[in-house]
Parts: structure tokens; C-alpha cells; sequence
């Protein structure tokens, strides 16, 4: 029962919040009803009985995704209104778009389908029981044995995309003082320093 | 444990919202990545759904890899859309014609 009533309240903020992104006028609302349905869609994972997807859907997506998009979105100074312009034109299509696909989604949710009797044999990892290992246990020795290298690809996208957003954004501006390193080693004291006898009372001769 | 259709249906709906708005935020780039940022939730959604009533841990382990691309995938258009912005003053889907594609 509190179980049902959990998944329709979690479900609906979620539906709610994510029609919010689309439709709001200010993107920095946008990016904050983003954060609030990841939020909701973490709470339906644990109703799932899937702990560590949860946290690791609000730590990734909370506090790096939407807060990086929370950064772009005030770096650019754009006037957003311009680009809610014609909004209207693309609303009867897409709702429409929206409903043909809804409506073959459901179609395909709500079909006869059955889980087939030989589908026990075919489960790649059998979830443990609770009381034998948590969720982030189990997932754990699931993905630093089985899944090792599939792992370490994970991780190596990562890497490409850090490196390309940092390469994509680098730029080398022109008219900035920057420290020459080859320059300042190889300076020779004969370069900047010459030694000049001044008479007194004449000064010294202006070059 | 309710139905799985409650969870392949809420699914349904956040991916239709998410095509709903690629469709109508035609020219804001921001809103488009949030889109796609919606459409992989939703897939999440359901390798999570499946794994929880197949009892298949699989599809949690999937979510992860799922999560993984799509920061990369978010990151890498963000930065593009910063190198768009600096060289044209404008994120309009429309001005970006220069390759002609």
C-alpha cells in the first residue's frame, strides 16, 4: 500500500518536473526541475530495491551533470526569449509526434507479453539474496570480476570525453603576459646587466 | 512489488516528453541536451524495472554504463556549445549551416 502510494507520488513529480525542462521560459529553471526529477527517478530505484544506481544517479547526474549545465547556462549570454520564438509552430507536431509514440509505447506495455519459461536460465547475474549481499556488494563483485574490462572501457570514455571538453575549450589568447620558461633559463647576465661608471655631478648618459 | 507496467509506463511517458522536447525547443541547444538527458533516464528506468522483477543484476551494471555516457555525451556538447557560442555570439540550431551539411 505506502508502497503504491510512494511509486505514484515519486512518478508523478517526475512526469511533472520533466514536462517542466521542456516547457519552462527560464533554462535556469530548466536545470533545476532536471535536478528534481533525476531526484524522483533515484527515489523509484530504490523503491526498486536498487540502492547504489540511486546514489550514484544523484551524485553523477545532481552534482555533476546539472550543475555543469547550471554553469553554461549562466556563462552564455544569450537572450533566451529569441530562442523561445516559433515555439508554437513546433507545438501541434511534436504533440502529435508525442502521442503516436506514446501510444505504440503503450501498446507495446500493455501487449500479452510473458516472460518465457526458459528465461531463467538465460539471466546473465542472479540478483542475491538480501540477506546474503547488499545491492552495492553484489554489484561490485558483479562489475570488478565479470564485467572488468567493460568496466575499464567505462572509465576510458570518460577519459576521451575529459580530455576532448578540455581540448575543445583551451584556448591560447594573443596579448597576455605568459612566463617563457626557455627564455627565463637561458637569460645570460651580459644580456641585462652592463655596468656603467657615472661621474659625479654629470649623471649618468641617457641612451 | 506493483506491476512492471507501472515502471515501462513512466518510462513511456519521460521518453515522449524528452522527444516532445527536441520537437518543440527547436532552437535552444541547452534544452535539446536536457531532452536527450531525459530520454536516457528513461531508458535507465527500464534496465532498472527489468532487473528488478527478471532478478537480473545485469541491468543495474547496464544503468552504470548508460550514466557513464550520457556525462560524457553532456560534457562533450556542452563544451561544443561553448566553442559555438565564442566563434558566433548565438546557440540557434538554425545559424549552424557553416558546414553545410
Amino acid at each position: 500500500m505506502i508502497e503504491t502510494l510512494a511509486f505514484y507520488l515519486f512518478s508523478a513529480i517526475l512526469v511533472a518536473s520533466a514536462v517542466m525542462v521542456v516547457t519552462s521560459r527560464n533554462p535556469v529553471h530548466s536545470v533545476l526541475f532536471l535536478i528534481l526529477a533525476f531526484f524522483n527517478a533515484a527515489a523509484l530505484f530504490i523503491l526498486l530495491g536498487a540502492e547504489f544506481v540511486a546514489m550514484i544517479l544523484v551524485i553523477v547526474y545532481v552534482g555533476a551533470v546539472a550543475v555543469l549545465f547550471l554553469f553554461v547556462v549562466m556563462m552564455l549570454d544569450i537572450n533566451f526569449r529569441e530562442l523561445r520564438q516559433g515555439i508554437n509552430t513546433y507545438l501541434p507536431f511534436g504533440i502529435f509526434v508525442g502521442v503516436v509514440l506514446f501510444i505504440e509505447l503503450a501498446f507495446l506495455v500493455f501487449q500479452n507479453w510473458v516472460v518465457p519459461a526458459g528465461a531463467g536460465q538465460s539471466i546473465a547475474a542472479p540478483t542475491p539474496a538480501l540477506d546474503h549481499a547488499s545491492n552495492t556488494r553484489a554489484l561490485g563483485q558483479l562489475i570488478y570480476t565479470h564485467y572488468l574490462y567493460v568496466f575499464q572501457v567505462a572509465g576510458l570514455i570518460l577519459l576521451v570525453a575529459m580530455i576532448g571538453a578540455i581540448v575543445l575549450t583551451l584556448r591560447h589568447r594573443t596579448g597576455v603576459e605568459r612566463q617563457n620558461i626557455r627564455q627565463q633559463v637561458g637569460r645570460k647576465r651580459g644580456d641585462v646587466l652592463s655596468i656603467k661608471s657615472v661621474t659625479t655631478g654629470a649623471g649618468a648618459p641617457v641612451q | 512489488m506493483i506491476g512492471i507496467w507501472n515502471y515501462l509506463l513512466v518510462g513511456a511517458l519521460v521518453f515522449v516528453i524528452g522527444v516532445l522536447g527536441i520537437f518543440v525547443n527547436r532552437k535552444n541547444v541547452i534544452i535539446i541536451l536536457m531532452s536527450i538527458e531525459l530520454i536516457l533516464l528513461s531508458v535507465s528506468i527500464n534496465f532498472v524495472a527489468f532487473s528488478a522483477y527478471l532478478g537480473d543484476l545485469f541491468g543495474q551494471v547496464f544503468v552504470m554504463f548508460v550514466l557513464t555516457v550520457a556525462a560524457a555525451e553532456s560534457a562533450i556538447g556542452l563544451a561544443i556549445l561553448m566553442v559555438y557560442f565564442r566563434n558566433r555570439g548565438s546557440i540557434a540550431v538554425e545559424d549552424i549551416n557553416t558546414m553545410k551539411g
